[in-house]
């Protein structure tokens, strides 16, 4: 088709085109030309045909895109809306673990009793502050690599493989090596502190110490990915808004903070938004770290993902784990709500 | 790579130590996890903490796979990962490409429920998907953490932002006008053209299920466990030994270092692109 004469082709405007291998498909299909060229008037036969075909082609481009969505929102549904929902009503029930389809109705008592219960609010107070300690450096230092990385360097792909290598490690494994890392007696953690001369902490036991230390697995994890979104969207800031700056005698400093900034505002929201929702699953890192259900042994450092698993999967009680699991909902609920308000003042202030 | 727009500044000396620094932060737990998977046990309990490689690693290793279940592990792992890969792209690139470039009532609509799902972690919904598999009765069995995440709702994002760029809408009506069938449409130009984007999202699919955690601790037992499964039952204290406990790290995390070490560029590069488009 290439190589008909110039303006041969005009159903191809792109001269690209025919060498996609789409352009390869035949078939039983008519000439792609009007039907008007053609010798003869159509018979009825093939009037009849080209009547079927036409509506065989509606029918397609009319149901097909709901067949390709269908999988997803089928999946979505049983296996994301059901349970979600399922859990609210699973929630107003007294369940046992041993017999999890004997519900027995106990109206809001799951959930008053989850108000009085010390436990909870620990977990809740305990996941607010892991989410803010692990987030906030993690996010702050994914910023500036990602500042450093947008410049010239040598060696750049390897450094955004070593950064995005945490990536690939598990939530189990990282937490295993960790937990090693701050043992108290043999690991390299109080090894350094001592070889500085301060004293080695106990980091397990301690209330600050092992949700610092839980944060730290957190942001070994994510510093790498979070600064691969943001070096992507600081690549995205056109050039020129740099170099008018630069023309207005702005240091690298001040452009970062009056150009890169400004710029990255939604880029920082989403992962603002996506941090936050994984901050209050949290849940194999505290779990690991001590190797129990309970977060230490005085629930210093338990989640609400862990106060869940304990509830249902060591006290038994399914109804007051969903009950557990609405809360957290709600938590998302509310942070979405916030999130939104947010994003819609930002669009104004434009 | 460092001629895209904003990168046209070079770092200095300090730039390249600082990133040498985090570099070393994010490679080094790494690299002492394997020090220590090739040590023994009484070893890591001396102080100063071993530096270097011992001799240990095989026989660790071996402990690992035969007292930890780790081949059992691996080879399960392999299969629920590359079935959650395989199916999450392939719906995923149905459903972007119809958002991405088929007309139909309510798409925008059903989009926003898309990314209104993102927001619901699988999490929330353990307890009634507890009922069900003990109902089935299909505990400790690998379908029970497969199909919950068959699909994903950032994949099929993923896909409807490469598409809407990467797919020329008059490829999709010459085809249309050639009489191709949508499935024909499908096979024969979308997949073709979405052949890069479902590969990088194949590969972060993959790595997100191996790295799968809350659910298959629930459905799954240390008889027939994922690699996270056999994992956690090293670290709620099953085998004491440390030296062991890092081999068994070690082992489960090497075929993604594998992976990333070829294809890491890539990754990054994908992760970059959907980070844009998103």
């Amino acid at each position: 088709m290439s190589s008909e004469p110039h303006g041969a082709a005009p159903s191809t405007r792109d001269g690209a085109v025919p060498a996609q291998p789409g352009a390869a498909l035949s078939g039983p299909a008519p000439a792609p030309s009007d039907p008007a060229p053609g010798p003869a008037a159509p018979t009825e036969r093939e009037t009849r045909r080209s009547a079927r075909r036409s509506r065989r082609y509606q029918r397609d481009a009319r149901w097909s895109p709901y067949a390709f969505i269908a999988p997803f929102f089928l999946f979505f549904a049983a296996f994301g809306l059901f349970p979600l929902l399922y859990t609210g009503w699973a929630s107003l029930h007294k369940v046992s673990l041993h017999s999890p389809t004997e519900m027995e109705w106990a109206g809001l008592h799951n959930y008053s009793r989850l108000l009085s219960d010390d436990f909870f609010w620990n977990a809740l107070q305990n996941t607010l502050t892991i989410g803010v300690i692990s987030t906030v450096p993690q996010l702050l230092m994914a910023l500036g690599l990602a500042h450093l990385l947008n410049y010239r360097l040598r060696g750049s792909t390897f450094f955004r493989v070593a950064l995005l290598t945490p990536y690939a490690t598990s939530v189990a494994a990282a937490t295993l090596v960790f937990a090693m890392l701050y043992g108290r007696d043999y690991g390299m953690i109080n090894w350094a502190l001592e070889l500085v001369g301060l004293s080695p902490v106990n980091w397990e036991t301690g209330t600050w110490t092992s949700q610092i230390a839980v944060s730290s697995i957190v942001i070994w994890r994510w510093t790498g990915y979070n600064t691969l979104i943001y070096l992507a969207a600081m690549q995205a800031v056109p050039n020129d808004l740099y170099e008018s700056a630069a023309l207005d005698g702005a240091s690298r400093w001040q452009q970062f903070v009056h150009v890169t900034i400004p710029s990255l505002r939604p880029t920082i929201l989403f992962t603002v938004v996506v941090s936050t929702i994984g901050a209050t699953q949290l849940f194999g890192e505290p779990l690991l770290f001590g190797g129990s259900q309970t977060g230490g042994a005085s629930h210093q450092y338990q989640t609400l993902g862990l106060y869940l698993y304990e509830q249902g999967w060591f006290n038994f009680h399914l109804g007051r784990a969903s009950a557990i699991a609405w809360a957290m909902f709600l938590i998302l609920v509310v942070i979405g709500l916030l999130n939104w308000l947010v994003a819609r003042r930002l669009q104004k202030s434009h | 790579m460092a001629r895209r727009a904003g990168g046209q500044l070079h770092g200095g000396w300090v730039s390249h130590t600082v990133l040498i620094v985090f570099a070393l932060g994010s490679l080094l737990p790494l690299v002492w996890t394997a020090i220590a998977a090739s040590r023994t046990n009484a070893r890591l309990a001396e102080t100063p903490p071993p530096f270097w490689f011992g001799g240990n690693l095989l026989e660790n290793l071996g402990t690992a796979w035969s007292d930890a279940n780790m081949g059992r592990a691996l080879f399960n792992t392999v299969v629920v990962a590359g079935s959650i890969a395989l199916s999450t792209v392939l719906f995923a690139t149905l459903a972007g490409f119809a958002f991405a470039k088929l007309r139909f009532r309510a798409k925008n609509l059903l989009l926003l429920l898309v990314i209104g799902t993102m927001m619901v972690p699988p999490q929330l919904s353990v307890v009634p998907l507890f009922m069900a598999i003990a109902e089935l009765e299909w505990t400790n069995q690998l379908q029970a953490v497969i199909l919950p995440m068959m699909v994903s709702a950032f994949g099929v994002f993923f896909m409807r932002q490469f598409l809407i760029t990467a797919l020329p809408t008059e490829l999709i009506e010459a085809a249309r006008v050639d009489g191709a069938h949508s499935v024909r449409v499908v096979w024969h130009v979308v997949f073709p053209v979405a052949r890069p984007a479902m590969a990088v999202l194949g590969m972060l699919t993959f790595v997100m299920a191996w790295n799968e955690f809350f659910w298959p601790i629930i459905a799954l037992t240390q008889e027939n466990p994922t690699v996270q499964v056999a994992l956690t039952g090293l670290g709620r204290g099953y085998i004491p030994d440390q030296s062991v406990i890092m081999a068994g790290a070690l082992l489960g995390t090497l075929p993604l270092l594998l992976a990333f070490a070829v294809f890491g560029k890539q990754i990054v590069g994908g992760i970059m692109q959907g980070a844009v488009k998103g």
